[in-house]
């Protein structure tokens, strides 16, 4: 169980860094962040064969595309503990001349990032090429996608899914962050998405699913995704989360999707979240 | 007979040698590409057959993916195998090629500068009888707004092939628009193409006619015209409408004192626009438009809708002399 433990203290600090970032740059997405963290931090330090260094064309390693682009601040926290990029660049975030934009983009040449996303919907298309890509190559490694629920209202989403299915994309694994909410509100008040487990089976997906804020949960179904790939589906894991997890006064509610905490909601905060590795 | 002896003394090299669609020198020029380009992949959304992209398709059947409907879907997909390295051309209807899908492009192709080939065809109004739901007149203008963005407009099939080969070897977003009509073929198979290299059809001192796409040859009709009535023209294709080769246009206005652009487009927008503001900020100089004023198309036969919309080669007669008036 070191692991495991080694895994939430990574995820510890890759929350207060979510909060500091957010709460420096006065403006942010925390919520789908804080949520997120056990999951990336899986996905980067246990799940993914990752070279060391940085290539844009990702040959001989496993590849992962953010389509929920807004959740910038835990990716970028998760690739510079990473080792992508210093540490210390997590200070620049959405500040001028920075390469660490409010979402995500290859423009300013940032490390890990291989397409832009922020603009809902497309990330899973992109993923699909890569997947493609890799299976033309005979490269036997993955791609990885999260996307979020609420982006799930966007056409394009399902002209993909369709695709993959179609076309046996089974080197591919979509996370979906069902923490069921939106700007508006609860995607059941703004649009519901009624019974997603039967939509994805539906389009003829390999449907897993995942308690996204318990790390054993989140390393056991990621191995299991794994397993699960080459044989003919793709594979699509619908991960619960809490919006704000780590943070009392931010769990559960829409209303910290996109909105900074001012400087006593943070130390408030940073009070709930160990500094484990250090802070930038 | 006459005529065709007049066209060739009055363009050289350029003489019409048959007659193809543009779209048929896409499909031989992505054959072309498969052969010499392992990482070439071709990417279509339900229109094979009026992409030309059957014989690419018949060789290399493990480098080519049906989107079906989903154009969206289809670019993001070209944007991720570009990615891993590949080389994507898609193929779909210039409408569905860009308005359609056009934050698509914007952010996975344009902005995260993602080398993939945009190939449209059934560009502009002569795509006929399927009326102005197809007929798109504002896609160049789409395209060029994006930072990073190549566009190119071939004037008939042999240019496109060769167009078509030329973005492979190029790095970075392409749009390649082309069109449906059978098309006169007056580029010759072995002219080399240069993107954003404008290509001199003939040297003249009175005017710079600047033709893209269809309506180079609809201009060469006009100059058969012009030089009948006395006046020397000079006849510049722009294939590549950015990068713009400004340079090109400076020089022939700085010679002739005025210019006329030609395109299968709308007049704002287009490469009139490109070409005004060259002029405005390097070579102030009177410009006449030939192109669609900014409205929708309509059902009709290509030629019929070239003369209602103010395309024809008599629109362009009329222009160069409004031009050459406003010399003064």
């Amino acid at each position: 169980m070191s692991q495991i433990a080694d895994l939430q203290r990574t995820a510890s600090q890759v929350r207060r860094d979510i909060v500091r970032m957010v709460s420096q740059a006065k403006s942010g997405h925390p919520g789908g962040s804080l949520g997120c963290a056990d999951f990336l931090t899986t996905l980067y330090f246990h799940t993914m064969d990752r070279k060391d260094g940085f290539q844009m064309d990702g040959k001989g390693e496993d590849m992962f595309f953010l389509s929920n682009g807004h959740i910038s601040p835990v990716w970028y926290s998760v690739l510079a503990r990473s080792g992508y990029f210093p540490v210390a660049e997590l200070g620049t975030f959405r500040h001028i001349n920075s390469r660490l934009q409010g979402h995500p983009t290859t423009h300013e040449g940032l490390p890990g990032v291989r397409v832009a996303s922020g603009s809902l919907g497309q990330g899973m298309s992109v993923a699909i090429g890569a997947a493609l890509s890799k299976r033309l190559d005979g490269d036997q490694h993955l791609v990885y996608c999260l996307t979020g629920d609420g982006e799930l209202q966007e056409g394009q989403v399902w002209e993909a899914a369709l695709f993959a299915a179609h076309h046996q994309v089974d080197n591919l694994i979509v996370t979906v962050d069902w923490n069921g909410q939106q700007i508006d509100g609860s995607t059941d008040e703004v649009m519901s998405l009624r019974d997603l487990p039967a939509k994805w089976a539906a389009f003829g997906w390999d449907v897993l699913h995942m308690n996204g804020n318990d790390m054993t949960d989140v390393v056991a179904v990621l191995d299991q995704a794994k397993a699960r790939t080459g044989k003919g589906k793709p594979v699509v894991i619908l991960m619960k989360t809490e919006m704000g997890y780590g943070v009392d006064f931010m769990m559960g509610s829409h209303k910290w999707h996109g909105i900074a905490p001012n400087a006593e909601q943070t130390e408030t905060a940073l009070a709930q979240l160990a500094e484990t590795l250090g802070d930038y | 007979m006459e005529t065709q002896t007049q066209t060739d003394t009055l363009f050289g090299r350029f003489a019409v040698t048959g007659k193809q669609a543009t779209r048929d020198g896409f499909g031989l020029g992505l054959s072309a590409v498969g052969a010499t380009h392992p990482h070439a992949v071709a990417l279509c959304a339900d229109l094979l057959g009026s992409l030309k992209m059957d014989d690419f398709v018949k060789q290399w059947p493990e480098r080519f993916f049906q989107t079906g409907i989903s154009e969206a879907n289809m670019m993001g997909i070209a944007a991720g195998l570009a990615t891993g390295g590949k080389i994507p051309f898609t193929g779909t209807f210039a409408n569905f090629s860009t308005g359609r899908v056009y934050d698509q492009i914007r952010q996975s192709i344009a902005y995260s500068h993602k080398n993939v080939k945009i190939c449209a065809s059934h560009a502009g109004l002569t795509l006929g009888e399927d009326g102005a739901t197809h007929q798109i007149l504002e896609d160049i203008g789409l395209m060029k707004m994006l930072p990073g963005m190549t566009v190119i407009n071939p004037c008939d099939a042999n240019q496109t092939k060769a167009a078509t080969i030329a973005i492979a070897d190029h790095h970075g977003p392409v749009y390649l628009r082309f069109g449906r009509p059978g098309w006169p073929v007056f580029i010759p198979a072995d002219e080399p193409f240069v993107i954003g290299k404008a290509l001199p059809i003939k040297r003249g001192e009175a005017v710079s006619i600047f033709a893209t796409g269809h309506l180079v040859w609809q201009a060469m009709e006009a100059v058969k015209t012009l030089e009948a009535q006395g006046i020397s023209c000079e006849l510049i294709n722009i294939h590549t409408i950015k990068p713009l080769d400004e340079a090109a246009i400076i020089e022939s206005v700085t010679r002739t004192g005025c210019a006329v652009s030609c395109e299968e487009h709308n007049r704002l927008g287009g490469l009139g626009d490109s070409i005004a503001q060259t002029l405005a900020r390097h070579r102030p100089a009177p410009q006449e438009y030939v192109a669609v004023d900014d409205s929708f198309g309509e059902s009709g036969k290509p030629e019929e809708l070239l003369v209602k919309y103010g395309l024809a080669p008599q629109d362009i007669v009329q222009a160069v002399h409004r031009a050459i008036k406003r010399k003064g």
